[in-house]
């Protein structure tokens, strides 16, 4: 785990390498009747975007999102982090590459019940191991605090409102300065203001330099964003920026 | 707090009561493995020291291993002779006064002689089969428990009377005699002589107690119709475990057969072997037995948290990682099981120790339970391997589930 690739995947490139890109992704459950979830997916995303990825229940939004991040394998076509290619590597570097490079939000947020907060924040940083453990907890605090949760801090997720635990859950992610957040739904459970908060949250990590990618089904939020992804039937029907 | 720790930590808390069976499981299972190491050790190095301490430690007689060449076959170069009378080879260690000083010399113990004759003993119209060995009183009581085995008289009243006889207490009885009878010895060899019984024996093994007697090395010559005859050395040396050693040395320089209390019970020592191989193997199953608790526990507690590992997983860590966490989970359970059922172990052991075993034919006595580290280490050992094992299958399992599902299934 404590291999470096980072350095080498981070290093900046004279030509802007994706950070991530999906080569003719296409991914079939295997049965009796197989299923399939995305295909054909062409699509870049460079750093410093805010990625709407929209489309009906069903669409192939989550199973999209799985593949980008490396959760899941694409039965054809490629997933490439940083120009780097994905499909060759061992379980053991795929989940290196999700820890240090990848921030992942889902719609339930996830975190570990036994837990305090701030341990549930400091756990990324603990499996990476690259600090020291004061330095770890700093940051846990850091990030928590400038989340508004510093009251909170030795708490356990079930003694928070949903709307707070989904922000536990995004500085979670971000703890080890990802280069991208994949957020599944992130909004999706919580009422309006809570989510106006998430989606601010995201949107802030977005104007620090970072990229997000959230699945949505919140139109008006997607409208929000720099970029949209429109799928149907596991298939891009659109890809627009306003940027 | 180390990470894989802390998360195994909060999932047996979280299932204390369980855990507790576990531990409590493999505490019972270390426990009871301790004692019963404790209770056969302890009975085998009592039969042991019974053994030493009862017997010579090495017995070098007139016989040889391989019969010695014949001068025939010394002459001639041929590959076998046959039809020839044997030369008479005159019974006895040759020169015994010389050959006991020439190990006493080096020996670490010391050395007896002794005079073997078959005899009848009789006395008033009953007679009984009795094995009498003349022996020299003072070097007696350096190589056996015959001085006190004593009842009645002592070694050196064979100097209190001409032809003066040690019995076993059971053949005096046998036969009706007492301290100052006059009994007739009649040896195979054809002598018949009256001994006077100037003392009584008893060492508590019935055979020997009821069918041998003691004499002067002397007497023992006179019955046998040989002056200056010693048919056995027996010795005795400091430490009886090197006494394979020392005999082996002895055969080799004296060329007389030399039997080392070991080589005379190897069948005993072998099944003591047998014994102790028995007991590994029950103590070994039932710290096994008690590692299906530990793999229960694991299994419930990766089903129960499988949401929990789809999250590691998806975080970044690593199967390795994930896996350690379930078997850390296991080892907690195996040490915690080992060092309660250390504490079990050893409160057993002072327990049975305690036991007092009352006997017509002995002093009170108790158990007796050897105390020894490497029980513990042993035991200890094992259920921290079989729980790493009880652990590994539900660990290594759980470390390969696909995130993926379970995100799905709880979204
Ligand atoms: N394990 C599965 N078995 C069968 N069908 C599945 C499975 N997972 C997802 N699907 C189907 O794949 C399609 C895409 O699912 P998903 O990516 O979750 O869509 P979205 O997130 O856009 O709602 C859906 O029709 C869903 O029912
Ligand atoms: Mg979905």
């Amino acid at each position: 785990m404590t291999e470096t690739r980072t350095s080498e995947i981070r290093e900046p490139k004279p030509a802007p390498v994706p950070l991530i890109e999906a080569r003719g992704v296409t991914r079939i459950l295997p049965g009796v009747v197989p299923t399939t979830l995305v295909r054909g997916i062409d699509l870049a995303i460079g750093d410093n975007e805010f990625v709407a990825i929209t489309g009906p229940s069903g669409s192939g939004k989550s199973s999209l999102l799985y593949l980008l991040g490396l959760l899941d394998l694409p039965t054809e076509g490629e997933v490439l982090i940083r120009g780097r290619a994905t499909a060759h590597m061992t379980e053991d570097e795929r989940a290196f590459t999700r820890l240090s490079m990848l921030g992942f939000v889902f719609q339930f947020h996830f975190l570990l019940q036994e837990f305090s907060i701030l341990d549930n924040v400091a756990l990324p940083m603990r499996a990476l191991g690259a600090r020291s453990e004061s330095d770890m907890r700093d940051r846990a605090r850091d990030l928590l605090s400038s989340l508004g949760l510093a009251d909170h801090l030795g708490k356990r997720p079930d003694q928070l409102s949903g709307g707070q635990r989904q922000r536990v859950a995004v500085a979670r992610a971000l703890a080890n300065e990802p280069a991208v957040i994949l957020a599944d739904e992130p909004t999706g459970s919580l009422d309006s203001k809570s989510s106006e908060q998430v989606f601010e949250l995201l949107k802030e990590i977005v104007d620090n330099g970072r990229t997000v990618v959230a699945v949505t089904h919140d139109i008006a939020l997607a409208e929000r964003m720099h970029r949209r992804i429109h799928l149907i039937d596991g298939e891009i029907d659109s890809d627009r920026s306003r940027r | 707090m180390n990470l894989v720790l802390q998360i195994a930590w909060t999932h047996v808390r979280s299932r204390a009561r369980q855990t507790g069976v576990a531990i409590a499981g493999v505490a019972v299972g270390v426990g009871f493995s301790v004692m019963m190491a404790g209770l056969m050790q302890g009975s085998q190095d009592d039969f042991i020291r019974q053994l030493v301490n009862a017997l010579p430690h090495i017995t070098v007689n007139d016989e040889r291993r391989n019969p010695p060449p014949q001068p025939a076959e010394q002459a001639y170069d041929a590959a076998q002779i046959h039809g020839l009378t044997p030369s008479v080879r005159r019974k006895g260690i040759k020169n015994p006064l010389a050959t006991m000083a020439a190990l006493e010399a080096w020996i670490p113990g010391a050395v007896a002689p002794s005079v073997k004759v078959q005899a009848i003993l009789r006395y008033a119209t009953r007679d009984v089969g009795a094995s009498i060995t003349g022996i020299d009183p003072r070097r007696e009581a350096r190589v056996s428990e015959l001085p006190n085995q004593m009842r009645q008289g002592t070694l050196s009243s064979l100097y209190t009377a001409t032809n003066a006889i040690i019995v076993g207490e059971r053949l005096a009885e046998k036969i009706g005699a007492r301290v100052g009878s006059n009994i007739t010895v009649q040896t195979s060899e054809g002598t018949q002589a009256s001994a006077q019984v100037v003392g009584l024996f008893r060492s508590g093994i019935a055979s020997v107690d009821e069918g041998s007697a003691y004499v002067l090395v002397r007497t023992g010559q006179v019955l046998a119709r040989q002056t200056g005859l010693v048919n056995e050395l027996r010795i005795r040396v400091g430490d009886p475990m090197e006494a394979r050693e020392v005999a082996s040395r002895i055969e080799r320089q004296t060329d007389y057969k030399s039997v080392s209390w070991q080589e005379a019970h190897e069948d005993l020592l072998s099944s003591l072997v047998i014994r102790n191989v028995i007991m590994y193997t029950i103590v070994g199953a039932i710290l096994l037995v008690a590692s299906f608790g530990t793999y229960n526990i694991i299994s419930t507690i990766t089903h129960e948290k499988a949401r929990d590992i789809a999250i590691l997983k998806s975080l970044g860590l690593n199967e390795r990682t994930v896996r350690s966490i379930f078997v850390v989970e296991a080892q907690m359970i195996g040490l915690a099981g080992a060092l309660v059922g250390f504490v079990l172990g050893y409160l057993l052991c002072i327990a049975l120790g305690s036991i007092e075993i009352k006997s017509p034919f002995m002093d009170i006595t108790h158990l007796p339970i050897a105390y020894k580290s490497w029980h513990y280490g042993v035991a200890g050992a094992v259920a921290l391997l079989s729980s790493f094992a009880a652990g590994y299958a539900p660990a290594r399992k759980a470390a390969r589930l696909h995130p993926v599902e379970i995100i799905r299934g709880a979204t």
